[in-house]
């Protein structure tokens, strides 16, 4: 937990859950694991608002809990996740890749699952089910029944799984499909060990629980006041128990990280290669979602003729078409990485890719990209061939998703970095570094073709800032400055981290001046809200043109003027912290791949 | 101090013997220092499409729905004493979305909250208040034997029970008064302020002694 990490956690904490939560998340994360006394103690809040909040942490997956470290009888402990509340900035690139995959329902089960930390299926899908039969037309309304399938597609696709129950892991196996009411409830409290079972220990973990759902959505009237005393006490006999009771299901952050590695694999492939082989590698993909675990190296090996079937049929691709784009991915040239397994050169791609969006001046990007391809296209790892020709069966299947990443975060993250920074050319000497390893400084001119001054300015100024190091290699052992080569490297593993406390730091401040200007133009927001609160009340009760333009005059228009700026910079800095949090997204990968290898 | 006034940029030293020229020193501040420094280049331009419109606004309904659930749990803002003429009206199913309760079986027992027994206030303080009042006999009483085994006097022996009772109709004579200034204590006079001139009287007799009364 870096400082950067927690003030972002506690922002992020403070949107969502509100202050007290914040204060108390805060706290459990600075000092690690701890009792519910010494909490209350230690934040001067009241021994009911702590417990609150924690419930709240609790059932969003952001603290766990275990019995305490003295031995069986001491109170329990409570430990804040880190990595889980920095989730919270990756929720909509969540819920939209559900709508791309599942439709409008899809996304709203997602939305449902993430807002409420974890929730019974029975219960998702009755709210779901509401939902959309508001939005939709007066009359119809929504199946439960096709939400529930929706909801079991996802699971077979490992995109939910359910939570751990708590207690000793031997029970979970016993709950039978059709009425787990409290089998999931062992002994609260009961610790697994030291370390907390994962959710996909539990055998159960993916099944869909045998739920009797019969229904449709119901429309939300507008409540009238006579008819709220209704309502409340009709809500609460509404309690129909559908047989799955105590199951709770949970969004399963992995997955969703396994498919966004996997888009952005094939979109490399795709800008290096062409179309067609992008589309074969999300054949291989796709085979091995689920079979293979997200945090192996290598897929499980496919032969040509499996990936030759599962191709989908709209894009024709005869055999021995098939066959030439799988050698022209296993020959792509370079140096053998250590693992034997044939990596596509995606560090590359990618990079491309993020150089095409990046790029501040258009018009080299061309000759860019042809000195690129030619020269420095490399850093991909290496192919050993595989098998020999006559036998088809190829572990030219294999993709390495890591060989991937151990090139391209540093690439996108740090190059963009660098292009926003140092400029382009700081930007090609640190790509030349990183695929040459070690190089002088009269080398670094030569290939990078920079005039010497530049060059020696530009690399001094990297090296104040860190993302290059010096290594010494002495000729004498006195080092003397004449008889020591001085090589300039880039150290991967610790630029990737330090990049990545710099992007934590960046969103928090993101989030600090969305704040900011909010609360500056406090007075005026409230007061368009109310406005737009009296203009839908005398809409809605049929008033006369006149009327609604004497109440929108009400904002003079230097105000609006000043909203709509202010509108455009809020939107503006959300929409940053979105997209820092996707450079995000790929140092954390490669941080956690390389550090766990 | 030497130097001031006449030639401010003199130094009092020799200068040149440390290597220093007058032209390398940094330049006189004009001003304050900028508030952000100056970037070389420029920022490299968000992404723009249809897919980052529509996770902005993902984003903002996020947040805006969060905040309403009961997940949010918002500071006690402090209740004035006087109640709000609106918060009568308020409707009441707005507060009833609050509540939200887990499922306990997930939770740790001891994070459920602990109902306040109620407090029989009356009742137990008037027992209460009884059995202390006969404690107090009690001690009273006993201070009375201490008192009475000093003088070692047989005859006072015999009035012990007699005091012992009339301590404790004292006591409940005392009773029955402090429950009377409880039951008064609605208005906002202090009885002490207010003096009937009873103990005037009172207090002048056991002084007098031989006095005129007037």
């Amino acid at each position: 937990m870096t400082a950067q990490e927690i003030r972002l956690c506690g922002l992020l904490l403070q949107e969502h859950f509100g202050e007290m939560v914040e204060k108390v998340g805060t706290h459990l994360l600075r000092s690690g694991a701890q009792n519910l006394r010494t909490i209350v103690q230690e934040t001067n809040l009241s021994v009911d608002l702590v417990k609150k909040c924690l419930c709240v942490l609790v059932q969003h997956g952001a603290c766990c809990f275990t019995s305490g470290r003295k031995g069986p009888g001491s109170p329990t402990e409570y430990r804040a996740c880190c990595d889980r509340i920095l989730r919270v900035l990756r929720y909509p690139r969540y819920i939209y890749t559900a709508k791309t995959l599942y439709g409008d329902t899809g996304e709203l089960i997602i939305e449902e699952l993430l807002q409420r930390g974890h929730m019974t299926m029975s219960s998702t899908v009755k709210t779901v089910a509401d939902r959309l039969t508001q939005n939709m037309e007066e009359g119809h309304s929504m199946d439960y029944s096709e939400v529930s399938s929706t909801f079991s597609k996802l699971v077979e696709t490992h995109f939910l799984q359910r939570c751990p129950p708590v207690g000793g892991a031997g029970t979970s196996g016993s709950a039978a499909p059709a009425a787990a009411t409290s089998a999931a409830a062992a002994a609260p409290a009961a610790a697994v060990g030291v370390a907390p079972p994962t959710p996909e220990s539990f055998p159960e973990c993916y099944s869909v629980p045998h739920v009797s759902l019969i229904g449709r959505g119901k429309r939300q009237l507008v409540p009238e006041n006579g008819e709220d005393q209704r309502n409340a006490k009709r809500a609460k006999m509404d309690t129909e128990t559908h047989g799955d009771e105590g199951i709770y299901w949970q969004v399963n952050f992995e997955r969703f990280h396994q498919h966004f590695r996997d888009q952005a694999i094939i979109s490399a492939v795709a800008n290096k290669l062409d179309q067609t082989s992008s589309e074969i590698v999300r054949t291989i993909l796709r085979m091995s979602e689920v079979t293979t675990s997200a945090t192996a190296a290598c897929t499980k090996p496919l032969s040509a003729n499996e990936i030759f079937r599962s191709l989908p049929a709209s894009y024709n691709i005869p055999r021995h078409i098939l066959d030439q784009y799988l050698t022209l991915l296993v020959d792509d040239p370079v140096r053998t990485p250590p693992a034997g397994a044939i990596s596509l050169p995606i560090h590359t791609n990618l990079f491309h890719h993020r150089l095409l969006l990046y790029f501040p001046d258009g018009v080299r990007w061309e000759d860019w990209r042809k000195r690129r391809r030619n020269v420095c296209c490399q850093s991909a790892q290496s192919s050993c061939k595989p098998g020999s020709s006559h036998d088809r069966v190829h572990r030219a299947g294999e993709v390495s998703p890591f060989g991937f990443f151990t090139r391209t975060d540093l690439s996108t993250g740090s190059h963009s970095h660098l292009l926003i920074r140092f400029g382009s050319r700081s930007a090609r000497i640190f790509r030349l570094l990183l695929r040459k390893r070690h190089l002088e400084q009269k080398q670094v001119e030569d290939f990078a073709m920079i005039p010497a001054k530049e060059a020696k300015d530009m690399l001094y100024t990297l090296l104040s800032h860190n993302l290059v190091q010096l290594q010494e290699i002495p000729k004498t052992p006195d080092f003397a400055p004449s008889r020591t080569f001085y090589l300039y490297t880039v150290n991967q593993l610790p630029t990737a981290r330090m990049l990545l406390q710099n992007c934590y730091k960046t969103v928090a401040n993101l989030i600090e001046r969305r704040l900011f200007e909010t609360k500056e133009n406090k007075r005026l927001l409230e007061k368009s809200q109310r406005i737009e609160a009296i203009l839908a009340s005398l809409q809605a009760s049929g008033a006369e043109p006149e009327q609604l333009s004497e109440v929108e005059e009400m904002i003079s228009a230097p105000e609006k003027q000043q909203l709509d700026v202010l509108k455009l910079h809020v939107n503006k800095l959300d929409s940053a912290e979105n997209q820092v949090d996707e450079t995000v997204f790929v140092l954390e990968s490669y941080v956690s791949s390389t550090s766990t290898s | 101090m030497a130097g001031k006034g006449r030639g401010v940029g003199a130094f009092t030293f020799n200068i040149e013997a440390l290597g220093i020229g007058r032209g390398s020193m940094p330049e006189a501040r004009v001003g304050p220092s900028p508030l952000y420094p100056n970037t070389d280049f420029k920022p490299v331009p968000l992404k723009v499409g249809e897919d980052e419109d529509y996770m902005l606004a993902l984003k903002q309904e996020m947040r805006g729905a969060m905040q309403r659930l009961p997940h949010n749990i918002k500071a006690q803002s402090g209740r004035a004493d006087v109640e709000k003429y609106t918060e009568r009206y308020l409707k009441h199913s707005q507060m009833d979305d609050e509540t939200w309760t887990p499922d306990w079986n997930l939770f740790p027992k001891e994070l459920m909250p602990r109902t306040k027994k109620p407090r029989r206030k009356v009742t137990k303080n008037k027992k209460s208040g009884k059995g202390s009042s006969k404690e107090a006999a009690d001690v009273l009483s006993k201070l009375d034997e201490l008192e009475k085994k000093d003088d070692g006097n047989a005859e006072k022996s015999d009035d012990e029970p007699e005091k012992k009772t009339k301590n404790e109709e004292e006591e409940e004579i005392e009773e029955e008064e402090y429950e009377e200034e409880d039951l008064e204590e609605d208005n906002d006079y202090i009885e002490s302020y207010f003096d009937n001139g009873e103990d005037f009287a009172a207090d002048s007799d056991d002084n007098m002694d031989g006095e005129a009364t007037y």
